[in-house]
C-alpha cells in the first residue's frame, strides 16, 4: 500500500485541475437546483407525497453526480491514461494494480461527496430542503451506490478498447439511464411505460435507495434495490478486474 | 556476483510474430550495455521481459539475482525504468511526479538534487505537457533514479532529440553510470552505442548477431583502418604499396587513401613519409563504425 495517499492526495489535485470533470461534478447538479428551483418552485405537491418539486429532486441529483462520475469521468480517465502511456509509467514504477484503483476510487468517491454536500447546501439555503433520515445512513447509502455504478465505469474503462470508445459507451449507458432512471427528471411525472424500462436501469436502483433513505425509510424496507446494487457491484467488479489492462 | 543481470535462452512471440528467437547473454555490474539493431530487432520485448513488463514464453531471466516476473515489487524498488511510450497525467507538474514516485519506494534520492542534475531545476513547477521533448525524457530519467537504483534502464532514450540533446543525455548516462549503477539501453543509433557502450549487444530478427565491446567489433571485421594522406598539389606521392601493414592505396587527385591494418600500420606509413622527404597538408585516420560492422554481419544496412 506503500504510496496510496500519495497517489490519491495527486489524484485529488489533478481532479481539481480538469475543470471540466470538476464542473460537472461539483458546480453542474447545485446548478440543476437553481434552475429547477426557479421553473418549479418548492411547495408541497400532492404526487411527491406532500412534497416540494426539489425535496424529491436533491436525492435524485445526487445518482446524478455519482451517475456522471461513474460513466463519464472513471472510463475516460482510465483508458486515457492507458492510451497515453501514465499506466504503463506507475507500472513500471512497481505500482500494484489495486493500488492503482484504489486511489483512483477513492477520488471518486471524495468527489463525489463533495458534490453531494454542494448540492445539500444549495439545496438547504435557496428551499430549505432537509435530509428527513439520518444524515450518516445517507451518506452510507451514497458511498454503496457510488461504488455499484463505479463498478460499471471500470469495467467500460477495462473493456474499451480506446478513450473515444470508452467515452462513446460511456454516453451510451448514461444518458438514458440519465432521463429515464429518476435521476433527472422525477420518476412519478413519468408514463407507465417508461417506469418499466427504468426498472431494467441500474441508476434506478440508486435513485430509488437514496430517494427512499433520504427520507427515512428503513434499509431493510429497500432490500430489492440493496440486492440489485450489490449484484451490479460484484459482478461488474470481478469482470473489470478480470479484464483490467495496464497498456 | 558481478552479473546483474543473466538471459538463459529467451524466447518470446506476439500471435506468429517471433519478436525474440533464444538470446542469451550476461550483463556485469557497473557498465554501460547497449542493445542495438533495426526496429523491430527485438530490443524492446528483451528489455522488457528483463524489467519483468512482459512474461518471456521461454527462457529464464534473472535481474539482480531475481525472478522479475515473479518479484516485481522487489525488482521495482531496486531499478529503474525509463519506458519507450509512457506519459504522465499533462496537469502533473515534474515536482509533484518526483515526489509521488518517490512515494513507492522505500529508498529515495532528493527530488530537488535529482532535478538539478537532469537540468530541469527550474522547470520543477511546470505542467508535464508544457515539458519539451527532451525535458520529458529527462524527467523519465529523473523518475527512474528517484529510487537510487542499481540498474536502470533506457528504452529507445534519444529518439526524438535533436543531435545536440542527444550528445548532453550521452554525458547524462555517462555519469550515471559512473556513479555506480548499472546501465542497460537500446537504441537504434549505432553511433550512440559506439560512442556510449562498454558493451554492445548488436540484435537482428530477434535474434543476437554480436556482443562485444564496441571497439573489440570493430576490429574483429577485419581491422581494416583508412588513412587519408593530402599532398601539396603538383606533389608526386610517394609509393606506400611495399610497406607489410598496407594493404592497398587508392589515389584521388592530390590525397592518397591508404588501406592497412595492424599495430605499426600507421607509424609505419609516417616513417616511409618522413624517409622519403615528402610535404603532408593533412593526415587523418578514419576508422570503421559499428554501422559496417553490422552491414558485414547482417547483409544489410541500417535502417532508421
Amino acid at each position: 500500500m506503500r504510496g496510496l495517499w500519495r497517489l490519491t492526495a495527486m489524484d485529488l489535485l489533478l481532479y481539481f485541475r480538469e475543470p471540466i470533470a470538476t464542473f460537472f461534478t461539483l458546480a453542474f447538479p447545485p446548478l440543476l437546483v437553481v434552475l429547477f428551483g426557479t421553473i418549479y418552485g418548492n411547495d408541497p405537491t400532492p404526487m411527491f407525497g406532500g412534497r416540494g418539486s426539489m425535496d424529491v429532486s436533491l436525492p435524485a441529483y445526487t445518482a446524478l453526480i455519482l451517475g456522471t462520475v461513474a460513466f463519464l469521468g472513471i472510463p475516460i480517465n482510465i483508458s486515457s491514461n492507458r492510451e497515453t502511456g501514465v499506466l504503463r509509467r506507475y507500472r513500471a514504477a512497481g505500482v500494484p494494480e489495486h493500488v492503482y484503483v484504489l486511489a483512483d476510487v477513492i477520488t471518486n468517491l471524495v468527489m463525489t461527496v463533495l458534490g453531494m454536500i454542494l448540492l445539500i447546501v444549495v439545496g438547504r439555503l435557496l428551499y430549505n430542503v432537509r435530509i428527513e433520515g439520518s444524515p450518516l445512513i445517507v451518506l452510507v447509502g451514497v458511498l454503496f451506490c457510488a461504488l455499484s455504478m463505479f463498478s460499471i465505469g471500470y469495467l467500460i474503462a477495462s473493456v474499451a478498447p480506446n478513450a473515444r470508445v470508452a467515452q462513446v459507451v460511456g454516453m451510451v449507458v448514461f444518458y438514458p439511464m440519465m432521463f429515464l432512471s429518476g435521476a433527472a427528471i422525477p420518476i412519478e411525472v413519468m408514463p407507465e411505460s417508461v417506469r418499466r424500462i427504468s426498472e431494467f436501469l441500474p441508476l434506478t436502483y440508486a435513485v430509488r435507495l437514496l430517494k427512499g433513505l433520504w427520507f427515512g425509510v428503513p434499509w431493510s424496507d429497500l432490500l430489492l434495490e440493496t440486492a440489485v446494487l450489490g449484484g451490479t457491484m460484484v459482478i461488474c467488479a470481478l469482470l473489470a478486474t478480470r479484464f483490467f489492462r495496464w497498456e | 556476483m558481478s552479473d546483474v543481470i543473466e538471459v538463459e535462452d529467451l524466447r518470446k512471440a506476439y500471435g506468429d510474430v517471433v519478436a525474440v528467437d533464444g538470446v542469451s547473454f550476461e550483463v556485469r555490474r557497473g557498465e554501460i550495455f547497449g542493445m542495438v539493431g533495426p526496429n523491430g530487432a527485438g530490443k524492446t520485448t528483451t528489455i522488457e521481459c528483463i524489467e519483468g513488463l512482459r512474461r518471456p514464453d521461454a527462457g529464464s531471466v534473472r535481474l539482480l539475482g531475481l525472478d522479475p516476473a515473479r518479484d516485481q515489487r522487489q525488482v521495482a524498488d531496486r531499478v529503474g525504468i525509463q519506458l519507450q511510450d509512457s506519459a504522465l497525467p499533462p496537469r502533473m507538474r515534474a515536482g509533484e511526479a518526483l515526489r509521488l514516485f518517490g512515494s513507492f519506494h522505500t529508498r529515495v534520492a532528493d527530488p530537488a538534487g535529482l532535478l538539478e542534475r537532469m537540468g530541469l531545476a527550474d522547470k520543477r513547477g511546470a505542467l508535464f505537457s508544457k515539458l519539451s521533448g527532451g525535458q520529458k525524457q529527462r524527467l523519465f530519467i529523473a523518475l527512474a533514479l528517484v529510487n537510487q537504483p542499481e540498474v536502470v534502464f533506457f528504452d529507445e532514450l534519444t529518439t526524438g532529440l535533436d543531435p545536440q540533446a542527444r550528445r548532453s543525455m550521452w554525458d547524462l548516462v555517462t555519469q550515471i553510470r559512473d556513479s555506480g549503477c548499472t546501465v542497460v539501453l537500446t537504441t537504434h543509433f549505432m553511433e550512440e552505442a559506439e560512442r556510449l557502450c562498454d558493451r554492445v549487444l548488436i540484435m537482428d530478427h530477434g535474434r543476437i548477431v554480436a556482443l562485444d565491446a564496441p571497439d573489440a567489433l570493430i576490429r574483429s571485421l577485419g581491422a581494416e583502418r583508412r588513412l587519408v594522406l593530402t599532398f601539396p598539389p603538383g606533389k608526386t606521392p610517394p609509393s606506400l604499396g611495399h610497406l607489410p601493414t598496407v594493404r592497398r592505396v587508392e589515389q584521388a587527385g592530390d590525397r592518397l587513401v591508404v588501406y592497412g591494418g595492424g599495430e605499426r600500420f600507421v607509424g609505419g606509413v609516417v616513417s616511409a613519409l618522413e624517409d622519403a622527404g615528402v610535404d603532408l597538408i593533412d593526415l587523418r585516420t578514419e576508422e570503421s563504425t559499428l554501422e559496417e560492422v553490422f552491414l558485414a554481419l547482417t547483409g544489410r544496412e541500417m535502417r532508421e
